[in-house]
């Protein structure tokens, strides 16, 4: 019992990381039709953003020092989700379903490669830096552990995912983006500006792996150039268990992905727990087609 | 007045307000994407984590990029000169001048020549007076020449590829004095160029396997690697542990890779679009997986080792015959043929025709499967799967068929590389190979076996001479990635010549294309 409260701890912690990544695959889907597979890069560069920054801040009080540091990231990161739209996306628009991927492929190698050229190959430890946690459970010798880190990052999550709902369904832009969903033509012809609208759903995709990256560096202390390929297919597959184009799927699938790795990895093989994942995913799809929150897609001649 | 006539768009208006703007969002952009990567350096210091300070190449690469957009601004607005004049100066600052970094001057004289070329068109069109209809028709044109010269082109490629081994030897004997024993010819047969366009045939093996389902069949499969490397394990293992000869064991490893390839689409086939993307991706991790952790039967990490050459009959390729009844090469051909010496490359030159020959077959399968129903049946597909369902097609066992196609072609590609390497492990099997080979297909113009082998040219060959950079070199493949989509995004040769042709249609076309020819030489 114990053991199992210990693994959903763990499992809520990586699936909030895994949902805010998932959003930023989630949101660009349902605006433009394409899979971004540079997004996974995005929160990497975030996560190395925050070891810049941490290395940088040392001296800094902890609280203000994260508060910086996610701040710069985000925006940083923005920057960079920006400009990936610019050069690599937009020239492509509108041409076949696939340009666009490829060129999102080529993206990713540049990116990951240029992290690595310019910051080293090796992994980029930073010291622990949040100590401490409630044991809140005990049963006979095994203490149920809840890091403060966890807290943090489970609230600030929820948090996050609450506000980012808030813009998506009550503000201006969040109304543009969603009419720019159903239907780019119409949205246009009734005075919305397209390019900035997907222009925004860039940059708040990037800001959302960002505070990933910055949660995964706390988390884990280390970060590598490579990191941003398996998490993003993770949340990649995430966004498609809860159904792509749906953004409380993302964050359901988020959450299941992460649950799933955490139990498998404690109850089976930790080795398999990447093909636990995927065969769960072929499994739902199986099943539901569209996911477990998407709306199935009706499809005319 | 005069300018609707000619159907000129008007000359946009230089701006310069409008260009101090975007030059200073430029720069402001560039800032924001390098102050923490290109100024701000992690670096191991007595093993403590530091930050370096690299204002210099920060600086120049900013004002690279800021003259690099001022160029194309020039461009936008139809001024070429200023353009050709920016250019040149990148270039010339790129070659004569010591930046602080090496890549900083490439970048600088790429972009220069980028620039100086694309200026030099504009230019050569403002003095011709060619307009953008007269641009569409000569590119139509141009397409129409292609598809009509086609069958010659091929012929010429296949000849060459045949006499690629030994095209030094043949131009030393047609023009000696010309050239003589000039470096240029004696490298155009090495081992080492035989060795690269062996790679090359590989990929174009991969890629041509791959188009069935991605070009024909409309399917997105991100997770082609898992057949190659099902294909290789399984090469590698019958000649292990049952020791099956290469000839022995490549069909049989195109079985097992088929067999896969249809237990695998088997359950996916339903989804539609993305999700059947998301789930082979997913199918091509799995099998790595596995073969990483499958230890007794695949090494795990480690791979297998000491897979056997191919050798044909009982000749091998070695300097002696050490299994008895067997003979070398060296021997086989001084006996049957004029005395040779024994030489490495022998063996390089016979890979280099099996993975031709291989390509070969893959190719003539594929050009005749197509005008087959089942070809037909994939076309329709492709372009609507409801109305092609709705005409009696069985989509699920059409699409099966693509699936187990490609995944034997992807199975016989993997069965040779495990044979050309002699090693495999689980590294050479990841998701980038999927990629590398999805963007073959995609850039060579999907469905066309000519842009595809191009295309594999362009995207294996051009690293390959670039060995010394290893370093830049898969930044700049990533890079080149997305240019060339943004130049060309519906690949290098793109058109699409319809399959099957109502009666008659065919001839037109043909003297349509002749028409067409006569007129841009008129």
């Amino acid at each position: 019992m114990a053991y199992f409260l210990q693994q959903l701890i763990n499992g809520v912690t990586l699936g909030a990381v895994y949902g805010l990544i998932a959003i930023g695959y989630t949101m660009v889907y349902g605006i433009i039709g394409m899979i971004n597979f540079a997004h996974g890069e995005i929160y990497m560069i975030g996560a190395f953003i925050a070891v810049i920054g941490f290395t940088l801040f040392s001296g800094l009080p902890l609280v203000s020092a994260i508060l910086l540091v996610l701040a710069l990231s985000m925006i940083f990161t923005a920057i960079y989700g920006w400009t990936i739209e610019r050069t690599a996306y937009r020239p492509l628009r509108n041409s076949f379903r696939l340009a666009p991927l490829i060129s999102a492929i080529g993206m990713s190698i540049f990116l990951q490669n240029y992290v690595q050229l310019l910051q080293g190959a090796r992994v980029r430890p930073i010291p622990p830096m949040i100590k401490g946690s409630f044991k809140f459970f005990q049963d006979s010798d095994f203490v149920v552990n809840l890091t403060y880190l966890q807290v943090i990052i489970v609230v600030s999550t929820i948090a996050l995912m609450t506000v980012f709902t808030l813009i998506i369904n009550k503000t201006a832009i969040g109304r543009q983006q969603r009419a720019c969903e159903q239907d780019k033509t119409m949205a246009s012809l009734l005075g919305v500006n397209v390019d900035h609208t997907i222009s925004m759903t860039f940059i708040m995709g990037a800001m959302l792996a960002a505070f990933a990256g910055v949660m995964v560096t706390l988390y884990y202390g280390v970060v590598h150039f490579f990191i941003g390929f398996l998490a993003g297919m993770k949340a990649f597959t995430a966004a498609v268990l809860g159904g792509i184009g749906s953004i409380p799927g993302a964050m359901l699938g988020g959450l299941l992905i992460g649950l799933i790795e955490a139990f498998w990895s404690a109850y089976f093989t930790i080795e398999y727990k990447d093909v636990a994942t995927f065969v769960i995913l072929v499994l739902v799809l199986i099943f539901r087609p569209s996911g477990l929150l998407g709306r199935p897609e009706i499809e005319k001649v | 007045m005069s300018e609707a006539i000619n159907n000129l768009p008007p000359k946009p208006v230089f701006d310069l307000q409008a260009v101090a703007r975007e030059l200073l969002i430029t720069f402001a952009i560039g800032v924001g994407i390098m102050i923490p990567m290109v100024l701000l350096r992690t670096t191991d210091r007595n093993s403590k984590l530091v930050i370096e300070y690299h204002w210099e190449e920060m600086l120049f690469a900013l004002i690279l990029l800021v003259v690099g957009r001022l160029g194309l601004i020039f461009l936008d607005k139809q001024k070429p000169m200023p353009t050709l004049i920016i250019g040149l100066a990148m270039a010339i600052a790129g070659w004569t001048f010591e930046f602080p970094t090496e890549v900083l001057e490439v970048f600088m004289l790429a972009a220069g020549i980028i620039l100086i070329i694309r200026a030099g068109l504009a230019l050569w069109r403002e003095a011709k007076g060619v307009t953008e209809n007269d641009r569409e028709n000569g590119k139509k044109r141009r397409e129409l020449l292609l598809k009509h010269s086609t069958g010659y082109i091929t012929i010429v490629v296949i000849a060459i590829a045949v006499i690629l081994p030994f095209l030094t030897d043949l131009l030393q004997f047609i023009l000696p004095s010309i050239w003589g024993d000039s470096g240029f010819v004696v490298g155009l047969s090495s081992r080492y160029v035989v060795d690269v366009f062996t790679l090359i045939f590989t990929y174009i093996l991969l890629a041509w396997g791959l188009n069935i389902v991605v070009g024909y069949a409309g399917l997105l499969d991100l997770g082609f690697v898992a057949f190659y490397a099902v294909g290789s394990y399984s090469f590698a293992i019958l000649a292990r542990d049952f020791n099956l000869g290469f000839w022995t064991a490549l069909p049989l490893a195109g079985i097992i890779a088929m067999t896969s390839g249809l237990v695998l689409g088997f359950p996916v086939l339903k989804l539609r679009g993305d999700y059947f993307a998301i789930v082979t991706l997913g199918f091509g991790e799995i099998v790595r997986i596995l073969l990483l952790n499958l230890y007794d039967l695949t090494g795990g990490p480690d791979g297998i080792n000491g897979i056997p050459r191919p050798g044909f009959g009982n000749v091998v390729f070695a300097r002696t015959a050490k299994v008895d009844g067997t003979q070398t090469f060296t021997d086989f051909f001084s006996n049957t043929f004029w005395q040779i010496d024994y030489s490495t490359t022998h063996r390089i030159i016979f890979l280099y025709y099996i993975v031709l020959v291989l390509c070969m077959l893959v190719a003539i399968f594929t050009i005749r499967i197509r005008k087959q129903p089942l070809g037909r049946a994939w076309e329709a597909l492709r372009e609507n799967e409801i109305a092609a369902a709705s005409l009696g097609i069985n989509r699920t066992n059409i699409k099966l068929a693509a699936f187990a196609i490609s995944a034997t072609w992807g199975g016989f590609a993997g069965a040779f590389f495990a044979s050309r390497q002699g090693f495999i492990s689980p590294e050479s099997y990841t998701f980038i190979e999927s990629a590398i080979i999805l963007a073959i297909v995609v850039m060579g113009g999907m469905g066309n076996l000519m842009g595809i082998a191009l295309a594999a040219i362009i995207l294996i060959g051009l690293p390959e001479l670039f060995r010394d950079l290893n370093e830049y070199r898969m930044a700049a493949f990533g890079f080149g990635l997305v240019l060339i989509m943004i130049w060309r995004p519906t690949g290098l040769i793109s058109f699409r010549d319809p399959t099957v042709l109502l009666f008659g249609k065919k001839k037109r076309e043909h003297e349509e294309a002749v028409d067409a020819t006569k007129e841009g030489n008129s």
